[in-house]
């Protein structure tokens, strides 16, 4: 009897064990086969020649300094817009809005955060994009305005959900002690409630970084496009390409094992290690505000 | 002389937990008054009309008035912020804010619109030396307050109120968490507040309840059972409730 319990335990500790272990493996083969094929770009392009500012991969032209500014642009117009909208909608469902409101709008952000990209992609082009040409007098509606709108929205539901639970694990203490001293709700919220939680809004704010710069489908629908180096604020309002479209666009009808796929492989490091930053950043940032909090309960 | 006359006041919560029924009672300046009793009876309930902090909670009803210094604070026009100024509050749990022992301090200052670095300082060594804690933080202000003991933190809790000067200082259960060392310097500090302010005060036993009372009111399950001078209250109680409940035969 005893036996057989000792031999079941062993059994699912080892199965525990080897599929924690083969989510480590698979994540390096990915590492790997990405560094199999984006390595030999080195050697088969010039590296003055791949921060040039031309990509036109037919005629041998591997500048990927345009698709890395696109990138770029983008996500920094959507942190811009998702991190305010996104910690002020926080703010709003967890310390402001009545309870019943919070019970509709708490599951409305959650949905929202499954749309398919694809069809915001789609909302892009059709609605987005021809009122902005209108509206901001553009040549053409795919810009990458219209992509930080859209990737703001994607990265939206994301920083809310991640900082509204910040927001909701603060101690309703620490706000009473606050009330109590003749704080307003709102002086409360700013020189209390979010201090308190600041890790965990960081975080939000990493992650829907993080969100929009890794989103593929949306960015290739609305943005143009245009592989054109963005050099100055203008270009927020011309048509960009962005890494991940790039990728996504041409992977497809590409040779295997010729230049152009090697350099399609290269930028997909690019990306791994600008997402890889961002993360590290954003749990180095958690480390320590953890540590502190531990050092200061010590 | 009163400083607080609660008329008629009842109040119901709307998920119909804790609640108050009727109670009438004056409150007098500088003296302890000590609101006793089982849970659920109210206490803390009654605290929280006192600087409206139930106001943030969800409340179905509540009838009758408070009168401080003959205003009626339930009054929907009464300016809040200001009655919080005026009537500070200690909880249970001592939850300093994730700040400086100092800012901890100035914190309720700052709001109202101190700015004065030497007012500020000077509010900060009165209060502190006011709660029985100067000796033990004047040389580390800068350092987190969530790093100082349980004791300790309450001490501040209660500077940070004091740094406001209120009239009136609510204390609920302000030494349930608290060693008997912190609980005595606690009361200590209580001893010497009632001098200046009018200190109400639930207490976390009987046996405190009897050592700091001045005044002391019995409410049992949202009712005011007795109200009276405190020693008369403990040693020669008029209701019988009352009476089996200090001696311990229910609570």
């Amino acid at each position: 009897m005893e036996k057989s319990l000792s031999w079941r335990e062993f059994i699912i500790t080892r199965l525990i064990q080897s599929s924690g272990y083969s989510a480590i493996i698979f994540v390096a083969l990915i590492f790997f086969f990405l560094l199999r094929e984006g390595l030999p770009t080195l050697g088969e392009v010039e590296t003055s020649s791949l921060l040039n500012i031309r990509w036109y991969p037919i005629e041998e032209y591997f500048g990927i300094l345009p698709l890395i500014s696109g990138s770029l642009i983008v996500t920094l117009g959507a942190t811009l817009i998702a991190v305010p909208f996104g910690i002020g909608t926080a703010v709003y469902i967890s310390e402001i809005a009545p309870r019943w409101m919070r019970e509709i709008l708490k599951p409305l952000v959650e949905l929202l955060g499954g749309l398919p990209s694809v069809v915001l992609g789609f909302l892009g082009i059709l609605v987005l994009s021809p009122f902005l040409r209108v509206f901001l007098d553009l040549p053409t509606g795919l810009t990458a305005f219209t992509g930080s709108l859209l990737l703001g929205g994607i990265a939206v539901p994301t920083v809310v959900s991640v900082a509204e639970d910040a927001l909701d694990s603060v101690p309703r203490a620490y706000r009473e002690g606050s009330w109590a001293l003749g704080a307003t709700k709102w002086q409360t919220i700013w020189r209390v409630t979010l201090p308190a939680a600041k890790s965990g809004v960081l975080t939000a704010i990493m992650l829907g970084v993080g969100r929009a710069i890794g989103e593929t489908m949306t960015v290739m629908m609305v943005t143009g496009n245009a592989p054109v180096l963005a050099t100055k604020l203008g270009s927020l309002f011309s048509p960009v390409r962005t890494m991940t479209a790039t990728i996504a666009a041409e992977m497809g009808e590409v040779a295997n094992g010729s230049t152009h796929y090697h350099v399609l492989f290269f930028i997909g490091m690019v990306l791994f290690i600008i997402s890889l930053i961002v993360n590290v950043i954003a749990s180095s940032v958690v480390f320590r505000a953890k540590k502190r909090a531990e050092r200061i309960l010590s | 002389m009163n400083k607080i006359i609660i008329e008629n006041l009842s109040l119901q919560y709307s998920d119909g937990t804790e609640s108050l029924r009727d109670v009438s009672m004056g409150i007098r300046q500088n003296a302890v008054t000590v609101l006793f009793g089982p849970a659920g009876g109210g206490k803390s309930t009654l605290l929280r009309c006192l600087n409206r902090l139930n106001d943030l909670t969800e409340v179905k009803a509540s009838t009758g008035r408070i009168m401080i210094d003959g205003e009626n604070i339930l009054d929907p026009k009464t300016d809040v912020i200001a009655l919080r100024r005026k009537v500070g509050m200690v909880f249970a749990r001592p939850v300093p804010l994730p700040l400086s022992i100092r800012e901890n301090i100035i914190y309720g200052l700052e709001l109202a619109g101190e700015k004065r670095k030497s007012k500020l300082d000077e509010a900060v060594e009165r209060s502190l030396k006011l709660s029985a804690i100067w000796d033990e933080v004047k040389d580390r202000l800068e350092e987190p307050a969530i790093a100082l003991s349980g004791g300790q933190q309450q001490r501040i809790c209660l500077a940070r109120v004091l740094a406001l000067q209120p009239e009136i200082v609510l204390l609920d259960e302000p030494t349930s968490g608290l060693d008997p060392i912190s609980t005595g310097k606690v009361e200590a500090a209580l001893a010497e507040l009632k001098k200046e302010y009018t200190v109400i005060l639930v207490p976390h036993s009987v046996q405190q309840a009897a050592r700091t009372a001045d005044h002391a009111a019995f409410f049992l399950t949202g009712e005011l059972i007795e109200y009276g001078d405190g020693k008369t209250l403990f040693t020669n109680p008029k209701q019988k409730r009352t009476e089996d409940y200090i001696m311990g035969r229910f609570g």
